[in-house]
């Protein structure tokens, strides 16, 4: 029993992660723009977010909590989103290939974080390791009160706020795509961007803005992995990337809907830290394991593909630059 | 002059160095029909892009009931009430009607599906549409998509109606119920251009014509002083020769016996049903129907693009009169008998050629397994490339040139060439004018005749039923996979086709 609630913790703190990368990613896709910077930019935004309150809490005795989350977050977001305007200037103004320009930006977003990671630590001084305790604190504290409820408390509420805020920006994506006029457009221009500009919708704002947009939101899965996931640190191991693909996987996984990315994230948690809690495993079959969320995919690809389900497709216009004026 | 709606004046427009329209000057009257013709790449579309704000023109401008207005993108052209349908549909085909309808529309406001819903039946009550507004578009047929795009656009308000080729995808009942639509409209006092190259089209639904000859304006007249020649003479700027020469068919012998033919779709759904027919050497053998009614799979299983069910037998019989199976043979195997396909798609390019290709490597690319070793013989293609270009005059830079870069009608002209060159013993070509002007047209029927000529056993599939009762001897009718009949080219008459193609037999009959 203990057991299981360590598993479904674990499984919820991986998820939030990658949660964030792939609902951010939803949002850039529905606009038709396939953005493989993920991880980079996930990157950009651990970075960006504990760069800023490393100098915050360095510049004062007494940091205040709150407005640590708020340096962090504000920053991070800015960062992620700055990433995603490079990624839409080459893809939309400059029409570069989406692929090409997405790999880039992952491998310059990890680049730039390793970079200013390893300077922060030296920084850092004796130890050689970063770290911002007030923030890291501020971003794990639990919910008051509930997160004492015995086993209930566990499950629910013993995790920072982040946790919950994922949840939160996955449902408001949800309701915008899928119930407002603005989400509908906006889908529009991921399906048919020709049929988009004809309706007098204007695709470059649409692409600009979700893509920016998306960017920002996949940005706070990267400062959720390091205040919380990692307890603010900053390690260049490289793990931040390998979720980012988990998180790109995830988009697959769902059919491009948040609402399944809530489950999604947590059913890929779930099988990631299987291997701990099954008896028996040697380090090599331990990795096998940690294949299972791919696997998952492959599989829901081939049953979605199976089923001719129409509802289930990435966006038709999902890569391809939009010419008005081609003939 | 109040009754004016609309006037071009001096409306230039460049591509590059391709001048899509030179200074065109026109008005269009309220509550007219008026219809646009003009060859392929006249300009006619871009024409009618620049007043739905597609594009902007590079000299000139637009008056809207005598004033200057600025048409900077869609949005602008809808509060002016102006409203184009296109010809390549602009709809998202995993929404429903009623979310097509109102994308692009003020975006602040609440997405209230039964409210959208009810417009569009009073919409639809008006003007005597039927439209299910929570039907997907991929679940729709051509003409309720295009009903789709007409109420979108009475929808937004619009007064003035730019309908590009309409009638291209409808079966002639749907022209007809689309025709009393538009009437409906003319009724209501909205203004409606529609641009087609079909003449009878033309002559029985417009009030005037404007002609659009490579771009620039040559007239508009009243359509009720017009004739088919006299269009065609000022859309071609010569006088061209309407009649489709039809010899009579000589010493005919079976070439092709399809039997029982049928095949599925990976939905397991019944594409040709029970098949029979005989081809003859030295005749053409017309295909009706409406699209996706089993034409492409027919050829395709013919030519060994799509697994047959068992019991289906194509019998061809060559030259010395010896008999082959096809079912169960090759692409290739096929091809190399003397069948051949060439399939123009809709989008020209998708199916056979290679854009980014010239012509003499498209040339290459049905006999890559011709040749002597690792290295490829380019100088056969070449040779054959030249010939292709020279017999249907092509108009290309050269024959390095991409095709991509050709126009329409030169694109089909390579494709078509380069079945025929191979003197194939049948040909069978699907839609192969699509989309072409009259004068291209008429070169490709000119060609089909001579290889009927030569004791070739032609199968055109086609769309337009004039010409395949002009051109074809027999004419086979297509309807849901199934043979529904086979009448003779000579008297068929065109309601009687036009049944057959949507299944009412029982009217026949009666």
């Amino acid at each position: 029993m203990t057991n299981l609630v360590t598993l479904v913790q674990a499984a919820v703190f991986f998820g939030t992660v990658i949660m964030f990368g792939c609902i951010g990613e939803i949002l850039t896709e529905k606009a038709g723009n396939l953005n493989l910077g993920v991880p980079g930019i996930m990157y950009i935004g651990g970075i960006c977010g504990l760069a800023s309150v490393f100098i915050y809490e360095g510049s004062t005795e007494n940091p205040v909590p709150v407005l640590c989350v708020i340096i962090a977050l504000v920053s991070a977001f800015i960062g992620s989103a700055l990433g995603g305007l490079i990624y839409a200037f080459l893809t939309i103004s400059l029409k570069a290939n989406q692929n090409v320009t997405g790999l880039a930006l992952t491998i310059f977003g990890s680049g730039v974080a390793n970079f200013f990671g390893g300077s922060l630590n030296t920084l850092a001084g004796r130890f050689e390791q970063i770290a911002v305790p007030v923030t890291s604190a501020a971003f794990r504290q639990t919910v008051p009160v509930l997160s004492g409820l015995g086993t209930v408390g566990k499950l629910f509420f013993s995790y920072g706020f982040m946790v919950y805020l994922a949840v939160i920006v996955a449902g408001a994506l949800e309701i915008f795509l899928f119930h407002t006029r603005r989400g509908l457009n906006l889908r529009t221009v991921g399906e048919n961007p020709q049929a988009a500009d004809a309706a007098g919708i204007n695709v470059t704002k649409n692409k600009y803005l979700a893509i920016c947009l998306g960017a920002g939101i996949s940005g706070f899965g990267g400062v959720y992995y390091v205040m919380d996931y990692i307890k603010g640190t900053w390690a260049n191991d490289g793990s931040i990337e390998k979720l980012g693909w988990l998180a790109v996987a995830l988009v697959i996984f769902t059919g491009w809907k948040t609402r399944n990315a809530i489950w999604g994230a947590y059913l890929f948690g779930v099988l990631y830290w299987m291997y701990l809690y099954i008896p028996g495993l040697t380090r090599a079959s331990q990795e096998i394991f940690k294949m299972l969320p791919y696997v998952v995919t492959i599989i829901v690809l081939v049953i979605s593909s199976l089923r001719n389900n129409r509802d289930m497709r990435p966006p038709a216009a999902l890569g391809l630059a939009y010419y008005r004026e081609e003939r | 002059m109040e009754n004016i709606a609309l006037s071009l004046r001096n409306v230039t427009k460049r591509f590059g160095s391709v001048i899509a329209n030179k200074d065109v000057s026109m008005d269009i009257r309220k509550g007219e029909i008026l219809a646009l013709l003009g060859e392929n790449g006249s300009g006619k579309t871009t024409l009618m892009n620049m007043l739905s704000g597609i594009y902007y023109p590079d000299g000139g401008h637009i008056e809207l009931e005598g004033e200057r207005v600025n048409i900077r993108d869609p949005r602008d052209a809808f509060a002016l009430g102006i409203g184009m349908v296109h010809q390549h549909f602009k709809l998202v085909d995993t929404f429903t009607a009623a979310e097509n309808l109102i994308i692009g529309l003020d975006p602040n406001k609440k997405l209230d599906r039964r409210e959208i819903a009810a417009s569009i039946k009073e919409i639809c009550d008006r003007y005597g549409f039927i439209v299910d507004p929570d039907k997907k578009v991929y679940e729709m047929s051509v003409s309720e998509k295009q009903t789709l795009e007409i109420v979108k656009v009475l929808y937004r308000g619009a007064n003035i109606l730019i309908l590009d080729e309409p009638t291209a995808v409808l079966t002639p009942q749907e022209t007809e119920k689309l025709f009393a639509v538009i009437r409906n409209m003319k009724k209501d006092n909205k203004t409606v251009i529609i641009i087609t190259h079909k003449l009878n089209e033309v002559l029985e639904i417009s009030d005037r014509v404007a002609i659009l000859r490579k771009g620039e304006y040559i007239d508009t007249v009243p359509t009720a002083e017009a004739t088919a020649a006299s269009l065609t003479e000022m859309m071609v700027g010569e006088k061209v020769d309407l009649n489709i020469e039809r010899s009579e068919v000589k010493d005919k012998y079976v070439r092709l016996a399809v039997s029982h033919l049928s095949c599925i779709d990976e939905d397991g759904i019944k594409k040709l049903d029970d098949v029979s027919f005989e081809a003859y050497s030295g005749e053409i053998l017309g295909i009706a129907g409406v699209s996706g009614n089993g034409q492409k799979e027919l050829l395709e299983a013919i030519a060994g693009l799509q697994p047959a069910l068992s019991g289906s037998s194509v019998i061809f019989t060559n030259q010395e009169g010896v008999d082959n199976q096809l079912i169960g043979k090759s692409p290739s195997k096929i091809r190399n008998l003397g069948v051949h396909l060439s399939f123009v798609p809709e989008d020209r390019l998708g199916m056979g050629l290679v854009g980014s290709m010239g012509m003499a490597d498209n040339m290459m690319l049905k006999d890559y397994k011709k040749g002597h070793g690792i290295f490829t013989d380019r100088k056969s293609p070449r040779t054959l490339a030249k010939q292709v270009q020279d017999e249907l005059q092509v108009v290309t830079p050269g024959i390095s040139t991409p095709v991509s870069r050709l126009s329409g009608g030169n694109v089909q002209k390579v494709l078509v060439g380069r079945e025929i060159a191979a003197a194939p013993s049948v040909l069978m070509t699907a839609y192969a004018v699509r989309g072409l002007d009259i004068n291209t047209s008429y070169t490709i029927y000119q060609l089909l005749n001579e290889q009927k000529k030569k004791g070739v056993a032609v199968v055109y599939v086609g769309e337009d039923l004039d010409v395949l009762m002009e051109l074809c001897d027999r004419i086979l009718v297509l309807c849901g996979g199934k043979v529904s009949g086979i009448l003779d080219g000579r008297t068929a008459k065109k309601e009687e086709l036009g049944m057959l193609m949507t299944g009412r037999r029982e009217a026949v009959d009666a």
